[in-house]
This record gives structure tokens, sequence and C-alpha cells, in this order.
């Protein structure tokens, strides 16, 4: 006896259980990994495609899936790599990662027409013009998408390696001697 | 038996040799002839650079000024002798990169003619703002070789009611005697000036610190002053780094400077000796910050000496005076051969932080061989700052900055100890100079990827905003469209 009335109420203690997962299921959904959220506000969210994935969003999935490398955006350079790593908690091999170099977009005053082409396709503002008037590119705002040379009819857009100012230059790191390779 | 338990009022620090014998038995040089052109940096202080009032072409008379300042902390510019200004533009600057910076170049005519200036009959009578005004105004930066503006020094002083004030006179760098040389000639200025910094700060306490291997410019100051029972002189021990202004203010005060905070938190603030002499000329005489007293030293200088140069005079032209043999230089150093830096050339000009300017042979540095460490931990003991330089030079070696920055890398001083003590030749501080750079890129370049990401956004936005404005616009027009059309038809209608 005690044991049907076991199985009775286990059942229907199971069935009242399901029941409740199957509407929190339905309800309290999460639309998405968080996982997935975070490591899309890291990535630089320019688009640009040089990861291989078709914009952020894909690569931070592809992230979040272990099937991608925490190295796996360029523009973002080492430093990015250490904080993709330290959220996902792997191991990092930084020889391989290269450091961007930097660029900025810069209008050549001679030959630019004032078509408006640039600006339009800037994804940060960076290019201030009107029509038929010299355009010029805010420096601190590009973010060398490369997007204006591409559109650039007169291809007076170029892009430049960025100057070392005295407000910008670092010293380097001192270099290991051949034998010494005992760490300190 | 409890003064085992006390805190030890200095930490770390090394002794180096001192080297200052050539250059602190003799007088400071008054007579050095006006160079031909003067190179005047725009920015000679820590904040915004000065901004040009002057046009070239124009004719300045000496204490005329240059550019004024330009926001909250920043200095102004004057012309250190009398002539006209050839040019602004960009020329190297006396760093270590020796890369450009806007610079005023002044001809002087020889005449060295003053403009008229104005002082107060009595300055104690002055309100305590307007002597940081004046201060201020004279383009006075900390002369030690931090440059911080002086006036916004002595506000902050009298914001946070400071109640000690502690004139650096420990001079703790090798090879440097032009605070000692000032100090022993010039002791009643300072004192002087001392006063007037007191008082601009509404401080009741001054503490005048000389290191014990200056005893004459202990005897001149002491005796100065005499007179002033607020000011106090009193001798510290020969340590490197002393002059630091946390250790120093440890060891007078017994006080520690938390991390992140400025000595006037704790109701200390700490000015340089030649600071209070520029101090004494600026509201006494009312003459601008326009020349310094300037250590020229090294073995390769054959006349080593203190001397006094208007601001912007290159240093070949003081090497040419102080007969440097250029082709035994190994290395020229701006300031100090511990935190002093190597410059490229000596094509540059002097600036108000140039306490020093040796002229180094190759067998005055150090032997740089570098050798695996041996744990032997000197370097831990000698950090002033309490640090373990040998963990942080392995975190950065293998580019784990953030673990660095975790054990201290930015309390790290660049005091230089550890690599002077290192006795695998290590260059422990250069790494530590690197990280710091390093670091410093990183947030900016993060702080630029977070500004760019709000770009983004924005326009984003915008675009969003224009395309539903122009849906609902073509919403609206094939609305009046149909709604004309149903109006032809009923007139139409109506005409049938």
């Amino acid at each position: 006896m005690y044991v049907i009335s076991a199985i009775f109420s286990l059942t229907l203690l199971g069935l009242f259980l399901g029941f409740l997962l199957a509407i929190a299921g339905k309800y309290l959904k999460v639309e998405s990994s968080p996982i997935v959220d975070e490591l899309e506000s890291l990535l630089p969210g320019s688009q640009c495609g040089q990861c291989g994935f078709p914009g952020c969003r894909p690569a931070a999935e592809a992230l979040a899936e272990g099937k991608a490398p925490a190295t796996i955006c360029p523009p973002g350079g080492s430093a990015l790599a250490n904080q993709i790593a330290a959220l996902l908690g792997l191991d990092l091999d930084l020889s391989e990662v290269k450091e961007p170099e930097l660029l900025v977009a810069r209008v050549s005053e001679a030959t630019c027409t004032g078509c408006t082409r640039c600006f339009k396709v800037c994804p940060t503002d960076a290019i201030i013009g009107a029509p038929k008037q010299i355009h010029v590119v805010v420096a601190d705002a590009c973010i060398a998408c490369k997007k204006c040379v591409d559109v650039c009819p007169t291809e007076c857009l170029q892009m430049h390696p960025i100057e070392v100012t005295l407000r910008s230059w670092r010293w380097a790191k001192p270099v290991l001697p051949e034998t010494g390779n005992a760490l300190c | 038996m409890l003064s085992f338990f006390k805190k030890p009022l200095i930490r770390g620090g090394v002794h180096a040799e001192e080297h200052k014998a050539a250059t602190a038995t003799q007088a400071i040089v008054y007579n050095f002839p006006l160079p031909k052109k003067l190179y005047i940096p725009l920015q000679q202080h820590v904040g915004k650079p000065a901004e040009p009032l002057i046009r070239v072409g124009d004719k300045v008379l000496k204490g005329q000024l240059l550019a004024y300042s330009q926001g909250v902390i920043s200095a102004p510019v004057h012309a250190p002798s009398s002539g006209i200004i050839l040019d602004v533009n960009d020329y190297p600057a006396p760093h270590p990169s020796a890369l450009p910076i806007r610079m005023i170049v002044l001809e002087t005519d020889g005449k060295d003619k003053w403009i008229t200036t104005e002082v107060p009959i009595d300055p104690f009578l002055l309100e305590p703002e307007d002597i940081s005004l004046r201060v201020g105004a004279a383009g006075i930066v900390g002369l030690g070789g931090a440059t911080f503006p002086t006036a916004v020094k002595l506000n902050m002083g009298r914001d946070n009611h400071v109640d000690t004030l502690i004139i650096n006179g420990s001079e703790c760098e090798p090879y440097l005697s032009c605070d000692d040389r000032l100090m022993q000639e010039r002791a009643e200025e300072i004192i002087d000036g001392v006063r007037l910094m007191l008082h601009g700060m509404r401080s009741e306490k001054a503490v005048v610190a000389i290191e014990d291997n200056k005893p004459q410019a202990y005897l001149a100051m002491h005796t100065a002053a005499l007179p002033y029972p607020t000011i106090q002189v009193i001798q510290i021990p020969t340590r490197y780094p002393m002059g630091w202004d946390r250790q120093l203010i440890r060891y007078v005060t017994g006080k520690e400077v938390p991390v992140g905070c400025r000595s006037s938190e704790i109701g200390v603030t700490i000015h340089n000796v030649g600071t209070a002499y520029a101090v004494h000329k600026a509201i006494r005489h009312g003459q601008p910050l326009l020349s310094r007293v300037i250590t020229v030293a090294g073995g390769a200088v054959k006349r080593p000496m203190n001397i006094e140069v208007p601001l912007g005079t290159l240093i070949s032209e003081l090497f040419n005076f102080c007969e440097v043999n250029t082709e035994t230089t190994a290395r020229i150093v701006m300031g100090g051969p511990m935190m002093g830096e190597s410059l490229p050339h000596s094509g540059l000009p002097t600036v108000k932080a140039t306490s020093g300017i040796l002229a180094l042979t190759a067998s005055e540095l150090k032997n740089t061989e570098e050798q695996p460490c041996i744990r032997c931990a000197a370097c831990v003991s000698v950090c002033p700052a309490g640090l373990r330089p040998l963990d942080m030079a392995n975190n950065i070696r293998v580019n784990q900055l953030d673990a660095a920055v975790d054990i201290g890398l930015k309390d790290c001083i660049s005091c230089g100890c550890c690599s002077y003590i290192c006795p695998s030749n290590i260059p422990l501080v250069q790494y530590f100079k690197y990280a710091s750079g390093e670091v410093m890129a990183r947030q900016q370049a993060q702080h630029k990827a977070e500004q760019n990401k709000r770009l983004m956004d924005a326009r984003n936005a915008r675009m969003e905003r224009i395309a539903q404005q122009q849906r609902e616009e073509e919403q609206a027009r094939l609305a009046a469209k149909a709604e004309r059309e149903r109006l032809k038809a009923a007139e139409q209608e109506v005409v049938a």
C-alpha cells in the first residue's frame, strides 16, 4: 500500500515541478547568453570583419562557444586578448599576437572634391564636411576602419601611421641579453 | 626597548658616491655670456602648455610675458632677456626622445633691458590670495624637478589648512650641488621666500630640511632663520632618495601620506629651496622666473661649476662655457644621475626643471651586462616605496602588466635604487618605466575605444531616427495622396 502511495505522490510532484519548469522556460527565457553580451562589449564594435566573422556579435558568440581563440580580434591587440582570456578563464599565448599598427585617415586637401561620400560611411562621424567643401578627419575619433578609403573617388583619403609625439612617446621594453634566459 | 617597536623613519634608499665636491666648493658663476638665441618651450611645467600672445617679429623686453597660462594647472612663460621674436615653432625638446614641441625662439639684442615692474612696499600686508596670484603670474614652478605650478600648490595648502611647510634642501642626487650653493650664498633671500610662502598659505610653521653632508648650507640657513621662530632648520641623514616628498614628510613629521593622496591632505606641503628663492625674487623684486642655477658636472667637464643661466639657453653653449670634452662624453644627462634623463644630443634648451646637466664619461657609466637574478632581494631592501622590484620585473618580462600593477607598479617612483643596487645589473627601473608607459597607453586606448563606441551608438541611433522619420513621411504622403484622390472622386461624383 505504501509503495503505491509513494509512487503516486512522487509522480504528482514530478508532474507539478515539470509543469513549473515548462512555464519558467517559456516566460523567463534568457534571450542570449550574458557572456556573449559581455564579450561583445569588450570587442571594438566597428564590425570590421578582420576576424573572419561578419561582425563583432558573431565573433563574441564564437568566443563564448570556444570556437575561436582569445586572440581573435586583430585591432584589439594583446590588450584585448588579455581581457578576453581573463573573462573566459583561458590560458593565453601572446607570441602570435601582433600589436595593431596605429593608423589614422587623412584627407589630402589638394584632391578632395567635397563629394560627401566619405562622411556618410564613417561609423564614428569622424569626418566633417559639407558638399563641395574640403572634408577633414577628426583624428581622435578615427578608428582606422578604412571604410572612407574604399568610397573616396579621388583617392584623397589615405591611411597614415600615427605620428609619435612627446605625449605619446613611451620607453621601450628592455631587451634580454642572448645568454641570460633565466628569469630574475 | 620601546624604540624597537617604532616604525623606521627612513625606508630603503642607497648611499651613492656623491661626486659633489667639484662644484659644491666654488661660488655660483654669474657671468655666463648672454646667448644669441634662446629657445623657450611653451611647456616647462606639469599641466597644459602656455599659449603664446606674441607674434614673430615682435620686440620684447626682459621679463615680458610671452605666453599666458591656460587652465587651472599651467604656468606662463616670460622673456629671459630683451630682443626680437624670431620664430614660434616646433623644436626638439629636452627629453630622451628629443621629439619636437612648441618653442618661442628669441634673438637677444644684448641690452638685457628690463620691463618696468611693480613691487609691493610690504608684501606681508598683501592678502594671501594675492601672493598666490603674483607667484602664478611669475611663472614659478617647483624647481626641484617636478615642475608643478607653485601657485596651485599654495592655493591647495590654504584650502586644506596646511600647518607645516617643509622646505626641501636635501638635494640627495649625486653630482648636483645647485641648491647647496644657493643655500650658502642666498640664505636670507630663501628664508624670506619661505616667510612669504607661509603668509601665502596662512600656515604657521616651516621646517627647512638639509642633508647632513651640507654643513655649510645648514649653518648659513640656520643663521638666517634665527630671527624667525616659525622657521626651523634641521639636518637629516644623507640617504638617497631623501628628497622624495613622502620620504621627507615621513622623516620630518612622522606621518605617512596615504596612497593616492596629496601631501596637503595630511596637512603638509613641500617646496624646494630654489622655489623659495624664486618666490622671494617674484614678490620682493617683481621678477618672473627667467633664469636658474644649474650644476654642470661630470667626468667630461673640464670646468665643473654651478652657473646661473637664462632659461632657454642651449646645452651646447653651456658646454662650451664649461669646456666639456665632447669626445669623451659618453652620455649627457639632464638632472641627477639617478632620476635624470639622458639626452641624445646637446642642441636642446635648458628649462625650469633643469637642475643639472651632466656630461659623463664611459668609466662613470655602469657596466650594463645583464646577468641572471640571484634572488638576493637587495632591490627589495632598498626600495623606498616598499615594493618588490624583482617580482614586478618578472611579471613585466612575460607581459603580465596587470599582475605587476597588482603588486604596486603604480607606486613606483622610478628612483632607480633597485637598478643601482642590483649585483646582476638587471635594468629594473627601466622595466618599470616601460610598464608604466604601457599601462598608461592601454588605459588611453581603452578610453578611446569607449568614446568611439559612444560615437557609433549615437550615429546608429541617429540613422535609425532618420529612417523612422522617412517612413513616417512616406506614410503621411501616401495618406495625403489617398485623401486627395478620395476628394477628387467625391467631387466628380457631385459634378456628375
